[in-house]
Formats: C-alpha cells, sequence, structure tokens
C-alpha cells in the first residue's frame, strides 16, 4: 500500500465516550453553585484533561453556545464565549500562529481577561492627554 | 536599554499590552497547575522582576533542547520568555562567535557573579580529562566548574545534562556524566525529556524568575508541577489499558482504534513526564496519541532499558538461550549422576546390601 | 540501587539467573527421577502399563472427594487455588506478551476483571488452605519451615500481581519492582522444595498407574 492509498477513517464525533463529560459536568455544576451562592469564581484547565477523540468536540456541542461572545487581539487572538449556562465562560488563549496556549473553562461574572488593566489604563491616560495637547487636533 | 529595567517595563517599551501579558501569564499559571487567579499575582510579581543574566552553555548534545525550544520566529510564549531575561551567551543562537564571544560571555559572569543562572544543555564526557568536548580549547569540565562557581541556580536542560542522555549509553565510550554528577553545592533543577517540551523549559524559568527560588523537585530533582505524574496515569488511552484492549502490531485492528500501545513496548507506566497533558508543538499531539509508545526519554537510562518495543512485562534480555543451555546442563548432570547412582546399586546389589534411597 | 536499576536488572540478568535455575533444576530432577529406574517386575505382565499410567495420570488429577481422605475442603481449596493461579498466570494479556516474547507463542487473552477474579479466588484459597494447616493438629505437627515458605514465595507473587493492577503513579514502578522480584524468588525455590511437584506429580501418578495396569488391576 503506498502513501496515497492509506484510507483515510472520518470518525463519528459520538462514537467515543470515557466519562469524562459526565465527570465535568458535575465538576462544572458544583462550581456554578458557588459561584451563586458565596460569589466564588473557578476555573478548570481543559489542556491538563485527557479527552478521547470526539470529546473536546462532544463537550462544545453540549456546552453550547449563550448570548455573549468577546474577542481579544493581543499578541494572538483568544476568544471568550459564555456558554448557554450563564456563568460558564469558555475561554481559549492562542498565540500569533494560531497554536492553543490556554483552554480553560471559567466559572465567573466576567472572566478576567476581558477587564481592562490598571497599567493599561495609566497608559491609555496619558496616551490621551497626548492627544488632547496636539497643537494640530480640532 | 537599561540593563535595571525590570520586565513590565520592557513589556511595555515594546508596545506589549499588560492584558497580553497577563494572557501569556494566564497561559503559563495553568501549565504549572497553579490555582485560578493566581495568573494574576503571577503577573504583577513577574513582571516587576529584573532581567537578570543568563549564560547557557551547550556541552555534549544534539542541539534538540535548544531546537525544542526555538521554534518560531514570532512573539510566543517561549519567545517572550526568552526576551525577558538577558541571554548573554548561548553559541546556538547568539550572531558573535570567536574570542570576541567568549570575552563578553566571561564579563557576564564576573559583573553578575553569584546572580546569573546557569542554563547547560548535553552531558560532561570525563575520559581522557575530558577531550572529547572542548569550546575555544577549554574542556566542558572545566567550563562547568567555572561557571558553576558565580550561578545562582543551575538549570540542566534535557536527559544529557540531567542524567547522561545518550552519550552515557553502553558502552560510554567518552565517560559521560550529568551536569548533577559534577557540581554538588549548588541547586540544580533537572528538565530531563529528549528534548524537553518547550512549554516546560519555560515554564520553569518563569517560576524561578517570579518566585526567586527553586520549583518543588522529586528525588531526580525534576520539578513536580511536570514530572510528578506519569504518562500512564494521564493517558487518554487508559481505559483501554483498563479493559485489556490491546493492539498487537502497529497499523491492526487495535492500534487503528486507538487502543492501548503497552504491548507494543510504550514505557508510559514508568515515566514521568507532561506529554500526556501538556502535549506538543502547541498542544498537537503526543506520540502514544499519534500511535507510538512512549520511549521513556525523561527516565535515566532510558536507552539502556530494553529495547523500545518491548513490553514492560516482558524481559528485556534473551531467556529462550539461556533455558536450552540449563536444559542440556541439567540433563547431562542427571544422566552423570543417575549412572553413578546406578553404579552404587549394582555394586550393593552384588555385595547383598540394602540401599536405600538418602545413600543415593 | 534505585527502582529503575533494580527493574532493569530483574528485566534481564535476574531473569536469566531465576530461569536458569528453574530449568536445570527440574530438568535434573525429572531426568534423575526416571532414569533411576524400577526394580524390574519379573511376573508376567496381566494387563497394560501404559494404559495404566494414561488412565491414573488422568483420573486422579479429578475432583473427586471420594478418591481422597483429605476432604472436600482442602480438595476444593487446592482446585481454585491451581485454577485461578494458572487463569491468572496464563490469561492476562501482559503476561501473554512475556510469554510471546521469551518463546515466541502467543494466545487470546482474557478481560482484566476475569484475572483480577480468579487471583483473588486464588488468594482466598490459599489463605483457607493456610489457615486449616495451622489449626489441624496433625497437620500442625507434619507442618516444617519449608511449608511456610513455599506458601509465602507462591502468596507473594498472586498478591503483588493484583496491587500491580491497581497501582498507579510512582507505585507502578515500584510494585513491577515487587511482582517481577516476587516471582524470580519463586522460580528459584521450585526445584529445592515440594514445588517440583509441578513435574513430579504426573510421573508418580504415571508410575503408579502402570504398576498397577501391569498387573491387570485398575489403579
Amino acid at each position: 500500500m503506498n502513501l496515497q492509498n492509506i484510507p483515510i477513517k472520518i470518525e463519528d464525533v459520538e462514537q467515543y465516550s470515557i466519562g469524562n463529560l459526565r465527570a465535568l459536568l458535575s465538576e462544572i455544576a458544583a462550581h456554578l453553585e458557588r459561584l451563586a451562592r458565596d460569589g466564588n469564581i473557578a476555573s478548570i484547565d481543559l489542556n491538563s484533561l485527557p479527552f478521547a477523540p470526539g470529546e473536546y468536540e462532544q463537550l462544545r456541542l453540549l456546552l453550547g453556545q449563550g448570548e455573549a461572545t468577546a474577542h481579544i487581539e493581543a499578541l494572538g487572538p483568544s476568544d471568550i464565549t459564555e456558554t448557554r449556562y450563564p456563568g460558564v465562560w469558555w475561554v481559549t488563549h492562542y498565540n500569533v500562529e494560531g497554536d492553543i496556549i490556554a483552554d480553560s473553562i471559567e466559572i465567573t461574572t466576567i472572566p478576567e481577561i476581558l477587564s481592562s488593566q490598571p497599567e493599561d489604563i495609566r497608559m491609555g491616560l496619558e496616551l490621551i492627554k497626548e492627544q488632547l495637547n496636539d497643537e494640530v487636533m480640532p | 536599554m537599561n540593563e535595571h529595567d525590570t520586565l513590565g517595563d520592557r513589556l511595555a517599551q515594546q508596545g506589549i499590552s499588560r492584558r497580553a501579558f497577563l494572557k501569556f501569564c494566564a497561559a503559563l499559571a495553568t501549565m504549572m497547575a497553579l490555582p485560578p487567579g493566581a495568573a494574576q499575582a503571577f503577573a504583577e510579581t513577574l513582571a516587576k522582576a529584573k532581567r537578570p543574566s543568563v549564560i547557557w552553555l551547550s556541552f555534549q548534545e544534539c542541539t534538540g533542547c535548544t531546537e525544542s525550544l526555538t521554534r518560531s520566529h514570532t512573539p510566543t510564549l517561549e519567545n517572550l520568555i526568552f526576551d525577558m531575561i538577558s541571554l548573554d551567551y548561548h553559541h546556538t543562537l547568539q550572531a558573535a562567535s570567536g574570542f570576541g564571544a567568549e570575552k563578553s560571555r566571561e564579563d557576564a559572569m564576573k559583573e553578575f557573579y553569584g546572580k546569573y543562572l546557569l542554563l547547560v544543555d548535553g552531558s560532561i564526557p570525563l575520559k581522557d580529562d575530558g577531550i572529547y568536548s572542548t569550546i575555544a580549547g577549554r574542556t566542558n569540565l572545566d567550563l562547568l566548574q567555572k561557571a558553576a562557581k558565580g550561578a545562582a541556580a543551575i538549570i540542566a536542560v534535557g536527559s544529557c545534562a540531567s542524567f547522561g542522555g545518550l552519550p552515557n549509553a553502553k558502552p560510554n565510550p567518552t565517560g559521560a556524566v550529568a551536569v548533577s554528577d559534577i557540581i554538588k553545592d549548588k541547586p540544580i533543577i533537572n528538565i530531563s525529556g529528549c528534548p524537553p517540551i518547550p512549554a516546560v523549559i519555560t515554564g520553569v524559568l518563569a517560576h524561578y524568575l517570579t518566585f526567586c527560588e527553586l520549583p518543588a523537585l522529586d528525588e531526580l530533582g525534576r520539578p513536580t508541577a511536570f514530572y510528578g505524574e506519569t504518562i500512564h496515569d494521564r493517558c487518554y488511552r487508559r481505559p483501554f489499558y483498563e479493559q485489556g484492549k490491546f493492539a498487537k502490531t502497529f497499523d491492526d485492528e487495535g492500534a487503528r482504534n486507538g487502543w492501548c500501545l503497552f504491548e507494543l513496548g510504550c514505557k508510559g507506566p514508568t515515566t514521568h513526564n507532561a506529554c500526556a497533558t501538556t502535549k506538543w508543538n502547541g498542544g498537537t499531539s503526543f506520540p502514544i496519541e499519534s500511535g507510538h509508545g512512549c520511549l521513556g526519554c525523561s527516565e535515566p537510562h532510558f536507552w539502556d532499558a530494553g529495547s523500545f518495543y518491548t513490553p514492560l512485562s516482558a524481559p528485556s534480555a534473551s531467556v529462550s538461550t539461556v533455558a536450552i543451555g540449563a536444559a542440556a546442563a541439567g540433563a547431562a548432570a542427571a544422566v552423570a549422576i543417575s549412572a553413578l547412582d546406578r553404579a552404587k546399586k549394582r555394586r550393593a546389589q552384588q555385595g547383598h546390601e540394602k540401599l536405600t534411597v538418602k545413600d543415593l | 540501587m534505585n527502582t529503575q536499576q533494580w527493574l532493569e536488572w530483574l528485566r534481564s540478568t535476574g531473569l536469566q539467573i531465576s530461569v536458569a535455575v528453574f530449568v536445570l533444576g527440574l530438568a535434573y530432577r525429572m531426568l534423575h527421577l526416571l532414569l533411576l529406574g524400577r526394580k524390574p517386575n519379573l511376573a508376567e505382565a496381566r494387563g497394560s502399563a501404559w494404559r495404566g499410567g494414561l488412565r491414573t495420570m488422568w483420573h486422579r488429577s479429578l475432583p473427586l472427594g471420594k478418591q481422597t481422605s483429605r476432604g472436600y475442603l482442602i480438595l476444593g481449596a487446592g482446585y481454585i487455588f491451581h485454577l485461578g493461579f494458572f487463569i491468572a498466570l496464563l490469561f492476562l494479556s501482559q503476561h501473554i506478551a512475556l510469554f510471546r516474547a521469551a518463546l515466541g507463542l502467543s494466545w487470546p487473552a482474557l478481560p482484566p476483571v476475569w484475572i483480577t477474579m480468579a487471583a483473588v479466588l486464588a488468594l482466598a484459597a490459599m489463605v483457607a488452605l493456610l489457615v486449616q494447616r495451622m489449626i489441624d493438629p496433625v497437620k500442625r505437627l507434619l507442618t516444617d519451615y519449608q511449608d511456610y515458605l513455599t506458601w509465602t514465595l507462591t502468596f507473594l507473587p498472586l498478591l503483588t500481581g493484583l496491587l500491580l493492577k491497581q497501582s498507579g503513579g510512582a507505585n507502578y514502578q515500584l510494585m513491577l519492582v515487587l511482582h517481577i522480584a516476587s516471582v524470580e524468588l519463586l522460580l528459584l525455590a521450585i526445584p529445592f522444595t515440594k514445588l517440583a511437584h509441578m513435574v513430579t506429580t504426573f510421573s508418580a501418578r504415571w508410575y503408579n498407574g502402570a504398576i498397577a495396569g501391569y498387573k491387570g488391576t485398575q489403579a
């Protein structure tokens, strides 16, 4: 069999399950309860979980998409999506080449990365002041 | 660029926003299994860190560790870390060479004496006074000993520097040894692997830069954040192992179904590393996911631990020749001793003496 | 020497030594026994020695309570132990991989959960037998250190094997070392103790049957 003839088997996403999803969903539920009751935030790192082939995609289908989506461009793109369960956010950071460098589920009112950082605010303030001092501005 | 700039200053000067830096720290923090919310604290502390001087010495190595680390030229996790440190000497990466380069290394060592970080990749040959690997006429042994004197800490990058690696495999013609076999009075972190996962190297560097101390190490000097678990414990094929579903040869039905590779020699159960979770090439895959068993490359003497394709439950040396020889020897002994016994029996019979089993 | 160095030694030199002693010892014992021969029976044959020998080898291997004064408990425990031990030894995938590497033969494996059950039953049977041996006054009188030694050397591989199946993390390597070491100790001890019955039993049964068969009686 030469290289060209090796058959490619496309797997059905539903095919494999090693029980990760149920466990994960239970963990998310527990964190969400704590968020609702005490306001405690939590984060689950998806990179460290051993997913069977197809389970990652099944998780995406399971959590779905909610009302809010955000996109950041800071040394590479980052996608932040609220899932169909409010308070459960899926945060994925990519580097400039599109590799995933962090992938997590955050149980919070709003992921920290979306907030403007104090240092950046200070830098922006200086830029605005410069702009105002600029004589050419109308 | 002022040498006393903090990392935060440098980032701002490069036009990198604090949010971008926070994103980078979040990635680093999850990789090191720090609790959520630690990324923020991590970022604040790291931003205030002064750029330490780093000397990188390459000894008897294949340059795979440097290659693993420097896979791209645009800002990535790894490059950002390298931007943060002042890499004063790296003979593969630096543009300078020759006596000028050697002089600036010595100047850096003098200026930052007691404070610089020493990174070493490659093993150190000791046989014949260490002549098998020299730089600018000086042996690796000599270079290491001189550089280690003024180092705040030493990071041994890769299995060669951590344990001796490939040069150390039988019969070890150059007398190659690890850094920790030579330097006994400085803190050493072993980042083993052939090569190590790039994110592990940068994670350890970031930890050191942030907290100014060594991370928690296991009994082989490896950071437990990355080497605390075996591949077997995090392998996504583990359920197949538990169910007894094993691939018997490469590309058979079991292999195509992604079954466990134990019978194809996978050393996952006895290997500590982060490959099953952090993976390689930015999380693309790792050997088992691509269908090949783990080689155990982050463990000492993995080159001498039997074939990569012999399962852990099988012998790593030939048993059948020994068994056949033993059977032949046993049979020969039996024939010989039986002959003696029969002679005894005959004599007893002729002498009309009683003979019991105990006499034979 | 640390765990990893032990593992490397046990998988190579250690195994070679223990297999050599095992094979040499048993080959010697078996052959010596056969070559010693028997007094020639000068009477005329009234039946077939061969048929008697073969029949007895088979017949005495059956668990027929009336055949022995041992009692059903001992008989049952003995069978459960032997069956469990051999199922665990011969039908676990990892062991089959070992035989394939050493002998070139392989055969289908059983699901791991059956192996666990077999090993647990074998261990339970062994404990029952040991307790019975220590309680029964006659047995206690007859028991000597060799009996306890062989019991321990047979118990350890089963126990360490079970623990190995359940262990993870850094314990796996330690448990693997203990398991392989216990097996090699067992192999070393077999030719020198009553455990050699694994080969001598069948020749003993043959002899009994052959003698009786020659005489024309049923054994």
